[in-house]
């Protein structure tokens, strides 16, 4: 029977039924970054969901690629230092060394004790910056936002300390082959003894502060396990892998610049999981506190720079007086040194884990190849292994706890 | 170490450099990490000797925990066609290192799960880190065709 309207109207069958939902979830794609700002730079991540689960995580990388490895081919080697410091911006300092220490392996250089001292002062301060930064945005990420300006007020007097020695803030370039670019300034001994003496109880401070947050230990315990054997597989190292039970430390299993003469341990933790990692950077914040007292009471008297007048600068003063180092201070300025062919893999332990550079030379005054193995990349790899299986609300907390650094990933 | 891929073994600098057969590179890593407790791949790069041939040697960084040990092995590659086996097998680190090997120098790594590009473009022309790609790249001309120079 036809109904009684106008014959425009559809007389199609209404739909009577509720339709069948699919008995599988959904998967959804989510595009995490490039621009996300828990990715502490320009990460970006492809996450597929499914509900809240994340069942396949693809970071992509690249996107602050500079062409580093290519710039330092072509460039004299004492300028590759300035390239360093960019590599890691939290920990430039350590880029410093390691560089400076693969090129005096290949030139066979000594180093005087006080630039060693000097130097393991300053990569330890800035592991302490490195951590305090990872410390204030990570807490600040999971909610605690306190957090960040505490560190960060600790923070400036470590950028001071750095100005004060380099008259830069963060791209110090200090440390330089056969030794440290400038004299420590005076009165540096009462500065940095000012800071160091007042920061282990800024350290309890904040452990206080996190620990008695309910909100922080249920973020963080139990949140962001990885297998050892997948960590050591994946390359992950730093306080990752020391918050997994191994004391994988480089600055205790192949000591570089004299940490051998420093007594500080090793900070471990067995849970394996962000609060570990948490507590085994701040284990270490004491541990550099303990090493940068020792090295501010014993530092040795004697010259912060090699005597080896082919490849260091000269005093400005000699320079205007004697003709020797006038000569070579316009050969270094002009033509650079030469370094031996040879090639030299020197790893270290930076804040995020093991840095080393894979320096080749041809015996020019440029470097021929200059590779660098950032603990960043390494890191960054087992981010799938990390993310894959766990609730999409904790993917922040996890890959927080990785501390890396994108312009130490991309170079 | 006694592998018959090993060609020759280099102590310099208080550094060991194994140069290994490239063509059983798979087979001597999985040895190295199996037998000799290499558990830890630190980095794989690449170096270009152009225009020397074999263009391209191909570095593996290792390091053992256990030994407290850092090994090098060292693979020659020829510079036409350049391709040697994966040891993404072996350790699964070497993915990330190898696409960017693949990346910058164009090298081959046959097996390789996922062989594409990761710090460059996907659409990028050249292998940035070899030696006859320039350092300052593309001049652009204001009549609209870019032209390479420096090359």
């Amino acid at each position: 029977m036809k109904p009684p309207f106008d014959d425009h109207v559809s007389t199609f069958p209404a739909v009577q039924e509720r339709p069948a939902t699919p008995s599988a979830p959904r998967r959804m794609t989510l595009n995490m970054g490039p621009q996300h700002p828990s990715t502490h730079g320009v990460l970006r991540i492809v996450i597929e969901l499914e509900g809240e689960t994340i069942v396949r995580a693809e970071p992509d990388i690249g996107f602050l690629h500079t062409g580093i490895e290519k710039q330092c081919e072509a460039i004299n080697w004492q300028q590759v230092v300035t390239l360093t410091d960019r590599v890691d911006y939290l920990a430039n300092l350590s880029n410093n060394l390691v560089y400076a220490l693969t090129v005096e392996k290949l030139l066979q250089l000594e180093i005087p004790p006080a630039a060693q001292w000097m130097r393991v002062m300053m990569a330890e301060l800035s592991r302490l910056n490195s951590h305090l930064v990872w410390l204030g945005t990570h807490a600040l990420d999971i909610g605690a936002m306190s957090m960040f300006f505490y560190c960060f007020r600790e923070r400036e007097d470590v950028l001071r300390l750095f100005e004060m020695f380099s008259g830069q803030r963060m791209m110090t370039s200090y440390i330089r082959i056969g030794g440290l670019a400038l004299e420590p300034p005076r009165g540096w001994q009462n500065a940095v003894g000012k800071f160091i003496g007042g920061f282990p109880s800024k350290v309890d401070e904040y452990e206080e502060l996190l620990d008695s947050n309910p909100i922080w230990k249920a973020r963080t315990q139990g949140v962001g396990f990885i297998s050892l054997e997948d960590m050591l597989d994946l390359g992950v190292t730093g306080p990752m892998i020391r918050a997994a039970g191994l004391p994988l430390d480089i600055r205790k299993t192949e000591p570089y610049s004299s940490y051998d003469k420093f007594d500080f341990k090793v900070a471990t933790r067995t849970e394996n999981d962000v609060y570990a990692r948490y507590r085994v950077r701040l284990d270490e914040m004491r541990q550099s506190a303990r090493i940068i007292t020792q090295a501010l009471e014993g530092m040795p008297n004697g010259p912060w720079q090699a005597d080896a007048p082919h490849v260091v600068l000269p005093d400005r003063e000699k320079m205007k007086t004697q003709m020797e180092a006038l000569i070579y201070h316009f050969k270094i300025v002009t033509e650079g040194f030469r370094v031996p062919a040879g090639e030299v893999y020197q790893a270290i332990e930076s804040p995020r884990g093991e840095i080393a550079y894979y320096i080749v030379s041809n015996g020019t005054a440029r470097p021929y190849r200059v590779h660098m193995r950032t603990p960043s990349f390494g890191n960054l790899q087992a981010l799938p292994a990390l993310l894959e299986g766990t609730l999409i609300a904790d993917s922040i907390a996890s890959l927080g706890s990785m501390d890396f650094v994108l312009g130490d990933t991309d170079r | 170490m006694n592998h018959p891929a090993i060609v020759e073994t280099i102590s310099a600098l208080g550094e060991t450099t194994l140069i290994a057969d490239p063509a059983r590179i798979a087979d001597l890593c999985r040895y190295l990490k199996d037998s000799e407790k290499f558990v830890r791949l630190g980095s794989v790069t690449a170096v270009d000797w152009y225009p020397a041939e074999p263009r391209f040697a191909v570095v593996y960084h290792l390091h053992s925990i256990e030994r407290n040990q850092r090994l090098r092995v060292k693979c020659r590659l020829s510079g036409t066609d350049p391709e040697i086996d994966s040891v993404t097998g072996v350790w699964r680190s070497a993915n990330w290192y190898e696409r960017e090997v693949f990346d910058m120098f164009g090298i081959g790594f046959r097996n390789h799960p996922n062989l594409i590009r990761i710090l460059m473009p996907l659409d990028w022309e050249g292998y940035p880190l070899r030696k006859d790609y320039p350092t300052h790249g593309y001049k652009y001309s204001y009549s609209g065709e870019s032209t390479v120079t420096d090359r």
